[in-house]
């Protein structure tokens, strides 16, 4: 009986202590954001943002401001080229090149020259240094693919506390990145065009590494489009760094996803 | 004991799982659909060219560059960025190009080159960066004659746009047309041929002979169309390649608006006896001919889908003439067009998904599309006269042509090519030498 006792005080106190230990979170958020942030927040969730849709429309146009200004200002250094996100590196291109010169070095017409540029681009797609990467980042991501797909419907009901941004945080940089995606216009109708990409932002909203997840669709040979559909959302990307993120809450939004899918407008 | 550590370990578990932050997630449904900036740079040509007679190999690396940015500029779906403002010479062909720089002037893909003509070949090498990525994505060399220059900057301007937009180009096609000239009551017909952005036209007949409705083979030597002969329309077939001309079967009446099936090896055509037309396959090694049709209207304009095992034709069957579907060997007729107003000139979409077609209503002329089952229907473009919409071989652009006034008091007319994006925007006259009617595009030349 006081044995069973005891073991109730023991349980009870650790999930207290453990609450405290594993949800720190709970202790640092109104550290991280200021109290009016949060009173803030409360109000928009309760009445639906249409009272802050002129703010939001400032904030738009302020991201489109700031996007052009930044665009001269922000060539960014040669160093940023090396945070290329494919995994999938190009073969070396010089040597493809005097291969190819080679072989065409009396053929009369264009015809046998441009079957030869497809060879090219199969080299290009098969790398085998990389297969054994893709096939393991494969695995972990088909679960969160589910995940993701069946959220995906529900997305605009998501509110602030699930996603860690505001509305209108959120709505920012979704505009932004709306402005910056040009969505390429051979994809097919009736296949999955979700492409997800995980980003890990500085504090500024600068991407400091991109990458695609569900990476092993690029390399099927009927998804031809997944990957220029994938180029094109980080294309959309790069244009438009510094994301425009919140001033707080780094902690936050460090990492986060984006989802691209044109399907909705493919279809509207 | 024992059984304390298992509670222990597993709520911790349970604690650590659930408390981890979530990853945000944004989605991102919409993009724009502004055109994507493109620079071309003007493709190096090597010190070491010779020149050739009637090609100054000096300017060939600009001439090509224009090609290329004409064929962007023609699709609506790219911006080649002014010259003016390139800070980089063509000569970047032999080395990374600076990417801030190009970053600068805001273009996203970048386009380079060199040339070089040497005992007699033309050898072109262009090179598509990312600018945003900082990374080549394709690198090709071509050799050929250095008369094809053309085609080569075609065969290029092709790989890039199935590069950046996933889609098949249609750049390196023809288009085949019947010229016209002279007034109304006096039309000289001729059959022309010309490479898809208007230059290089060939004509194929002498004009003798009033001609109609050329249609390409799948396969490009080929051509068929209508000629009149003692006053009867007949089915020809022409060869490209060497001239020969020959009437396809003898048949005692009219035979009209001839089509090649997807393989090339059968023709699919009206033929009328009696006042009554319906439609006819003819194969083309055997000479057989089939009826597909057997009803007391008039059924013509057949067009098979791309896969060959549909056919659809227009037929006043039910009164009006309306676009109907039917399995290849006549079974299964199904109407598709319910619309107000009348239905012509239906044609597949080599991608098989729509139907393009000619509808008059109340006077007027539109072009439209609609979904193979008649649904989606969607006028892309209305004017006073135009008709015969063919299909470029991706599937993504429609010609067709348009007769309109010449003159400011509404004396005279012209017909022009003009062609239409399937979203309906990007209306372009296309440009030829005299007058034109009855388009025709190839397939891709180079596949």
């Amino acid at each position: 009986m006081t044995k069973g006792f005891f073991y109730s005080i023991l349980f009870h106190a650790l999930i207290i202590t453990l609450t405290i230990i594993s949800m720190p979170f709970m202790m640092r958020q109104p550290i991280d954001l200021p109290p009016i942030v949060s009173v803030e927040l409360i109000q928009i969730s309760d009445k639906t943002n249409i009272p802050f849709a002129p703010k939001a429309r400032k904030v738009i146009e302020k991201v489109k401001k700031e996007e052009k200004r930044v665009v001269s200002e922000q060539a960014p250094p040669a160093a940023k080229a090396k945070e290329k996100p494919d995994r999938i590196p190009l073969p070396d291109k010089k040597d493809e090149q005097k291969k190819l010169v080679k072989k065409k070095q009396n053929p009369e017409e264009v015809k046998p020259q441009i079957r030869q540029s497809s060879e090219f681009e199969k080299k290009e797609i098969i790398d085998t240094n990389q297969i054994a990467a893709l096939i393991d980042k494969a695995k972990e991501e088909k679960a969160a693919q589910e995940n993701s797909s069946n959220k995906l419907t529900q997305s605009n009901v998501k509110n602030s506390f699930a996603t860690g941004l505001s509305l209108s945080e959120e709505d920012a940089l979704r505009a932004q990145i709306f402005g910056c995606w040009s969505v390429p216009l051979g994809l097919p109708y009736d296949d999955n065009l979700l492409v997800r990409i995980k980003l890990k932002l500085k504090r500024d909203g600068t991407v400091l590494k991109s990458e695609i997840l569900d990476h092993e669709r690029m390399n099927k040979p009927n998804q031809k489009f997944y990957k220029i559909l994938a180029e094109s959302a980080l294309r959309a990307v790069r244009i438009c760094q510094p994301l425009k993120v919140p001033p707080t809450g780094y902690e936050k939004w460090k990492d986060i996803q984006l989802n691209f899918d044109p399907t909705e407008m493919l279809k509207g | 004991m024992k059984r304390f550590t298992l509670y222990f370990t597993s709520l911790i578990l349970i604690l650590y799982t659930s408390s981890a932050y979530s990853l945000i997630k944004v989605d991102i449904t919409r993009g724009n659909l502004d055109p994507l900036p493109i620079a071309v740079s003007p493709l190096h040509v090597d010190i070491k060219s010779e020149t050739i007679d009637g090609i100054k190999s000096k300017d060939l690396g600009e001439n090509i560059s224009k090609i290329i940015e004409k064929n962007f500029r023609s699709t609506g779906l790219f911006n080649p960025l002014k010259k003016d403002a390139f800070v980089q010479k063509p000569d970047i062909a032999h080395l990374k190009p600076r990417f801030e720089d190009w970053r600068l002037i805001k273009a996203q893909a970048l386009v380079t080159g060199k040339l070089l003509i040497k005992n007699d070949k033309l050898k072109v090498e262009f090179r598509l960066w990312d600018v945003t990525a900082s990374k080549e994505i394709i690198a090709l060399a071509f050799t050929t004659t250095p008369t094809n220059w053309r085609r080569v900057a075609h065969i290029i301007s092709d790989k890039i746009y199935e590069r950046l937009t996933g889609e098949d180009g249609y750049f390196d096609t023809r288009i085949i047309y019947v010229s016209e000239a002279g007034p109304k009551d006096k039309r000289v017909k001729k059959l022309a041929i010309m490479d898809q952005d208007g230059a290089n036209t060939k004509y194929l007949t002498l004009g003798n002979e009033l001609v109609l409705t050329p249609r390409f083979n799948p396969a490009n030597q080929l051509v068929t169309y209508l000629s009149y002969f003692r006053n009867l329309p007949r089915v020809y077939l022409l060869d490209i390649e060497t001239g020969v001309q020959e009437v396809v079967g003898n048949f005692p009446g009219m035979t009209f608006a001839p089509r090649f099936s997807p393989d090339g090896k059968k023709i699919i055509m009206s033929f009328a006896q009696n006042g009554n037309s319906d439609i006819y396959t003819m194969n083309l090694e055997t000479r057989n001919v089939e009826k597909i049709t057997e009803h007391s209207s008039i059924d013509t304009s057949p067009s098979y889908s791309p896969d060959g095992k549909y056919i659809c034709f227009n037929s006043d069957r039910s009164g009006l003439q309306q676009i109907y579907v039917m399995k290849s060997d006549g079974s299964n007729v199904k109407r598709i067009s319910f619309g107000s107003g009348l239905y012509g000139t239906p044609v597949w979409s080599p991608r098989g998904d729509l139907i393009a077609f000619t509808k008059v209503r109340k006077g007027r002329f539109y072009i439209g599309v609609m979904r193979a089952d008649g649904s989606g229907e969607r006028l892309l473009t209305e004017n006073f006269y135009q008709e015969a919409p063919s299909w470029s071989p991706n599937g993504r652009v429609l010609v067709f042509y348009r007769e309109t006034k010449s003159g400011p008091k509404g004396e005279g007319f012209s017909a022009k090519l003009w062609s239409i994006d399937i979203t309906g925007y990007n209306e372009r006259k296309m440009e030829t030498e005299t007058d034109a009617s009855d388009p025709s595009w190839s397939s891709l030349l180079s596949k």
